[in-house]
């Protein structure tokens, strides 16, 4: 579904600020996989998931999704294949706009947007059905605007917006991060229970190893740009938090380093 | 000082249509675009050379908003294609079009005494209100179609928008275009309601506009869209009754620019020192309640020793 070559990218090239952000990435997602990434402080996690979406475009190699080759495809015309939810709360949605106009442009994601009303009875009837999903009651308030809506409901309703039309691939960008732990727990159940239903590609970036473990069907560990542990399904299952900690060190040679990282 | 207000009200139901288009980009796509001085007096100059060289009226008003539109889509290239900063590229256009309108005038001023315009035979209080409501109408579906939604968010969270599939150069860019579409159309009537068009009209033309939608959300509220147009038109009477009653209390014609720029800092500013203020007593009252609290505890535990 989703197949990475020899990606590199540089920022900031021939100044003194000059860093390998990725360096050489080799990735195959299959169709379903549900990915962990996690990683050091500067890891290139996130410049994977911009590369892929198209933010930012690689210094060298090719990026497939579903076949075909995108690198020179612009992010809002890739994103008919990508759904993705950041890490901000507030970045996936529209604030001053209500639940209902937000559902109707996540709607239109890979559609023509015309001069045809945004929200019809039909839709509505819809979005109300896809929103009680989430058992937050949000299909109970469809017309009141985002804004209103607490950090959790807001990352939920991001989450919903970026999957009900089912991309080919999920981003989940340290999407729990910014939540309190009992909200963040709301959001990564209600991922699971989504990815599943839908049985949705997805690369998740997470600060959690506990998190990281216990989600999808693989987990990768990713330092200094380059991908430095793959464990498949089969390793996972047995798989700790000591025992990552310990690869980590066996490989580098040195400790784990990163400031907000969560060991659960 | 009844034919002030009624001169009043029918010069706010002309400068509402320019005020709904300086509310697109002000308010919905936030993109303070300074073209509008430029491309009022666009719209003036456009129909009032038509019309004086014996065009159908109608004709020169469409073509007056067809120029607006073009005027808007080089802001919105100039910021979206050439990244130049919104402020600027509207101030560039606005310089640019100095020259442009001269050049569709021939002359500073073309009078339109004893041509037939759009306003000859019409009660401009019978027949205006109810095609601003029309164009409010419009604008209320559009903003409320797929196209209109995509221009929502782009002023809303131009990220957001992008990771599902808009382009945010093609949104502001059409949002720009019609705003000054728009523009052009107030000044083409203004202009035929005058009976002049002179280079200078469309000077501090922006002001006027942001007055006209800042009074009208502070006095009608901006909760939906449906309000919020509705907001603007009262908004931009409302800046006229205050203009003729400034003008009333000894205030002369050439200070109107400073009284408006006034309103305009005072309305922008308010809402701030007020949120700090509110916030400021909120501190007070919370920091005192919980010293209560504490006194209260410690006395407590002073009690069980």
């Amino acid at each position: 579904m989703l197949e990475m070559k020899q990606i590199s990218k540089l920022f900031n090239p021939g100044t003194p600020d000059e860093k390998v952000a990725l360096a050489g990435i080799q990735l195959h997602l299959k169709e379903g996989d549900f990915v962990t990434v996690i990683g050091s402080n500067g890891a290139g996690k996130s410049t994977l998931m911009n590369i892929i979406s198209g933010v930012m475009t690689p210094d060298s190699g090719s990026v497939r999704i579903a076949g075909s080759a995108v690198e020179a495809i612009p992010e809002h015309r890739r994103s008919q294949w990508i759904g993705r939810v950041f890490q901000d709360p507030m970045a996936g949605t529209a604030p001053t706009m209500t639940i209902q106009e937000n559902m109707a442009i996540a709607y239109n994601r890979n559609k023509r947007r015309g001069l045809s009303l945004g929200v019809t009875a039909k839709k509505r009837a819809m979005f109300a059905q896809e929103l009680s999903r989430l058992g937050l009651g949000l299909e109970n308030r469809m017309n009141a605007k985002v804004g209103l809506l607490s950090g959790g409901e807001r990352q939920a309703l991001s989450l919903l917006m970026a999957t009900f039309t089912e991309p080919r691939i999920l981003l989940l960008d340290e999407h729990t991060a910014a939540l309190d732990p009992a909200r963040a727990d709301l959001i990564t159940g209600l991922t699971q229970q989504i990815v599943q239903d839908m049985k949705l590609t997805t690369l998740m970036v997470t600060h959690n190893m506990e998190q990281a473990i216990r989600l999808g069907n693989r987990l990768i560990m990713m330092d200094k740009g380059r991908i430095i542990l793959d464990v498949p399904e089969s390793e996972k299952r047995g798989l700790t938090v000591e025992r990552l900690l310990k690869e980590f060190e066996r490989i580098r040679g040195e400790k784990f380093a990163d400031d907000r990282v969560v060991l659960g | 000082m009844g034919d002030a207000i009624l001169g009043s009200l029918e010069l706010g139901l002309f400068y509402a249509i320019m005020a709904l288009g300086v509310y697109i980009t002000f308010r919905i796509l936030d993109f303070p675009d300074l073209t509008v001085d430029g491309s009022f007096t666009t719209g003036g100059a456009i129909a009032a050379v038509m019309i004086s060289h014996g065009s159908s009226p109608l004709l020169a008003t469409l073509c007056a908003f067809i120029g607006g539109m073009l005027a808007g889509a080089c802001t919105g290239l100039l910021h979206t294609k050439a990244k130049i900063n919104s402020l600027l590229a509207g101030i560039l256009m606005m310089i640019a079009l100095y020259s442009i309108n001269l050049r569709i005038m021939g002359k500073a001023n073309i009078p339109l005494l004893g041509v037939d315009t759009l306003i000859t035979n019409i009660s401009v209080l019978w027949v205006m209100p109810f095609v601003i409501i029309a164009l409010k109408l419009a604008m209320d579906w559009f903003l409320h179609t797929d196209l209109g939604l995509a221009l929502r968010a782009t002023g809303d969270n131009k990220r957001m928008i992008r990771s599902f599939g808009v382009n945010t150069d093609n949104t502001i860019i059409v949002g720009v275009s019609l705003s000054n579409g728009m523009v052009a159309l107030s000044g083409a009537l203004i202009a035929q309601y005058s009976a002049f068009a002179e280079i200078t009209m469309g000077v501090g033309m922006i002001v006027i506009g942001l007055a006209s939608v800042i009074i009208g959300e502070a006095i009608f509220g901006a909760r939906t869209v449906f309000r919020a147009t509705l907001s603007v038109i009262l908004g931009a009477i409302v800046y006229r009754l205050v203009v003729a009653l400034a003008l009333r209390v000894g205030l002369e014609a050439t200070d109107m620019k400073l009284m408006t720029a006034l309103i305009v800092i005072v309305a922008l500013s308010l809402p701030m020192i007020r949120t700090r203020l509110k916030q400021k007593a909120v501190i007070r009252k919370r920091t005192s309640q919980l010293e209560q609290l504490n006194g209260l505890a410690e006395t407590k535990g002073g009690g069980n020793r």
